[in-house]
């Protein structure tokens, strides 16, 4: 302790506090303030550009998420498209189907009605040339028989026999 | 770390240049009685001892080094310095009148002499006289001479200016970019501010302390370095610089203390006692922590002396070794030791300096702490 | 500096020493324990180190 006490200049530290509080004071205005200023705005200028890169990554993200779902659609509406003439295309031809059938159907009918009423009319006709040879025979046989009992009768068989074979 | 071996190479050599005619002026000198009856052997370990003694005190004059001519002349390559006295009136001449401490100095009919590192008022022959004990009671005037240690503190204050604004300037020349020499502190000053002030004094606060516990880093740190440098000074292993740095961190601690810091000394068991409950206590308790309050930034200065200090003397006795042993062994060994030493040194440099701060920012720390802030804060959560 | 009290600074710095010793160790084990709390566990370490070295010097001074 006597050796520290004797070793310890008053000059010396005189000249050191004086020296050093003025070093500290200077180097705190003109170092360590703007120093210190410009290590904090670095720091929050790298901060602010990393919240910024987060912010676009996400908004590409978002815009990613957003161009997938516009081409989900669009290809969902073209499906749809498709779909839609597909079916368009089918009812068409069955339709067609439909009224070509229709149409055959209807032609077949009226032929058939065209036949049948054909097929009536000559009916009708062949009655009224029979009921007409009928009348005839009646006529000749009446005519006859006041002529010939006998060849009356075979006249009305024969006349019979060929209406038969009509 | 190439620079760092050049420079001790360089302390090596220059203290082996200079080694010889310090061996020689202190024979010639006040020892000289004393010492004539013993063997050679003794002689030599006596002057050395003296060598490693005067190296690590402060000094009048700037030596960088000496040697003895073939005639037996000492010559001293340096520079002398001012010498800054007051008695009866401020007094100053140069400390090249002491003659390396040979010589009487006069100046304005007042006689001043050099003895063991210290200025006496004397009479024209030089005379002290003594005490009992060995001490010389002769007058000593007040002395603020510009030493060897001074100087060395104004060249690391101009250095440590001009080095730390050229960063401050840099940043803005280059956009928010350290460039140039600045650019190697730069992690240091983050660092000091990240793991040493931050943690131990908070967030809200350390700002108000940054600018003092920068330039006692690199203050401690730069003085330390040029203490392993040739120069040979000795700045931060002097009882007095350290006792101004240690003085300040105190004055610091004190005067920024907040009133739980104050309570923390004078009634640190708070309202967990009733009065006369804390009174028995009390009688023991705030001594001790007013103790304490002193305790800490003395532990602080000694520490540093200290360290600075034994450094030194370690490294000088294993250089001096090196001339003890004179053997193509022994010296060699010496070398190596001292080598590795002072590699040990630049390391303890470094650590003194940021011990010095780190427990500087924790009684900041301890002194800005705000017991009822963090309370409010827990009762928030 | 009579012989006692030479003595009683050398046990303060023998006693200095075991605690230094300790802590490195108990540093070196927290560390081998935690290698990522090395930084604190470091500082730490210094801070404790650095206190106890107080002690030793100034039995040291002392005497």
């Amino acid at each position: 302790m006597e050796k520290l006490l004797n070793e310890f200049s008053l000059g010396l530290f005189v000249w050191q506090s004086l020296l050093f509080i003025l070093l500290l004071l200077l180097l705190r205005k003109f170092a360590w303030k703007p120093i210190l200023n410009a290590v904090n705005e670095r720091e929050e200028g790298i901060k602010n550009a990393l919240a910024e890169a987060d912010k676009a990554r996400q908004e590409m993200q978002n815009i990613n998420a957003d161009n997938e779902r516009i081409l989900k659609e669009a290809r969902a509406e073209r499906d749809t498209m498709l779909k839609e003439a597909r079916d368009i295309k089918n009812s068409m031809i069955e339709e067609a189907k439909e009224e070509a059938k229709a149409q055959a159907n209807k032609l077949v009918e009226q032929a058939r009605t065209t036949i049948q009423n054909e097929k009536l009319a000559a009916i009708t006709e062949l009655k009224n040339q029979v009921a007409e040879l009928s009348i005839n025979i009646a006529e000749k046989v009446v005519k006859e028989e006041l002529s010939n009992k006998d060849k009356q009768l075979k006249l009305v068989d024969q006349m019979l026999d060929e209406v038969k074979l009509n | 770390m190439q620079r760092k071996f050049t420079l001790n190479l360089l302390t090596f050599l220059l203290v082996l240049i200079s080694f010889p005619s310090f061996a020689q002026h202190n024979e010639e000198h006040s020892e000289k009685t004393e010492i004539q009856n013993l063997s050679q052997e003794e002689l030599d370990k006596a002057e050395r001892k003296e060598y490693i003694k005067h190296h690590l005190l402060d000094s009048y004059d700037f030596n960088l080094f000496s040697y003895t001519t073939d005639k037996g002349e000492k010559k001293h390559i340096g520079f002398s310095l001012p010498i800054i006295l007051w008695d009866n009136g401020l007094q100053i001449f140069s400390s090249s009148k002491f003659h390396h401490g040979e010589a009487i100095a006069e100046h304005n009919g007042n006689y001043y002499k050099l003895y063991h590192n210290k200025i006496y008022k004397t009479d024209t022959e030089g005379s002290i006289s003594y005490d009992e004990e060995h001490h010389p009671i002769n007058e000593k005037p007040l002395d603020f001479s510009i030493t060897k240690s001074v100087v060395m503190i104004f060249i690391t204050a101009v250095l440590m200016f001009l080095l730390f604004t050229s960063l401050a300037k840099s940043y803005v020349a280059n956009n928010g970019i350290a460039k140039g020499i600045g650019r190697f502190f730069e992690p240091i000053v983050l660092y000091i501010r990240d793991d040493i002030a931050i943690p131990n004094i908070g967030e809200n606060k350390y700002k108000k302390y940054m600018p003092y516990l920068l330039t006692i880093f690199f203050f401690i740190w730069f003085l330390n370095i040029f203490g392993l440098t040739p120069l040979g000074v000795n700045v931060t292993g002097n009882i007095a610089i350290t006792f101004a740095l240690a003085l300040l961190t105190f004055l610091i601690t004190n005067f920024t203390g907040t009133k739980d810091y104050w309570k923390h000394i004078f009634d640190p068991l708070g309202d967990s006692m009733p009065w006369y409950g804390k009174l028995p206590l009390y009688i023991i308790l705030i001594p001790i922590e007013v103790l304490g309050m002193f305790i800490k930034p003395f532990s602080l200065l000694i520490r540093l002396y200290a360290n600075m200090q034994a450094g030194h003397i370690v490294l000088m006795s294993l250089i001096g070794l090196m001339f003890f042993f004179k053997s193509w062994l022994g010296s060699p060994l010496s070398f190596g030791l001292a080598f590795a030493i002072s590699l040990i040194e630049v390391l303890v440099a470094l650590l003194q300096a940021y011990i010095f701060t780190m427990l500087s920012a924790l009684y900041f720390g301890f002194a800005s702490e705000d017991h009822s802030h963090h309370e409010e804060e827990a009762h928030a959560h | 500096m009579e012989i006692p009290v030479m003595v009683g600074a050398g046990l303060v710095v023998i006693g200095v020493g075991i605690g230094i010793g300790r802590i490195g160790g108990s540093a070196m084990d927290a560390i081998a324990r935690q290698p990522e709390a090395y930084g604190k566990i470091q500082t730490a370490m210094l801070i404790a180190a650095a206190l106890i070295e107080g002690i030793g010097f100034a039995a040291l001074f002392a005497v």
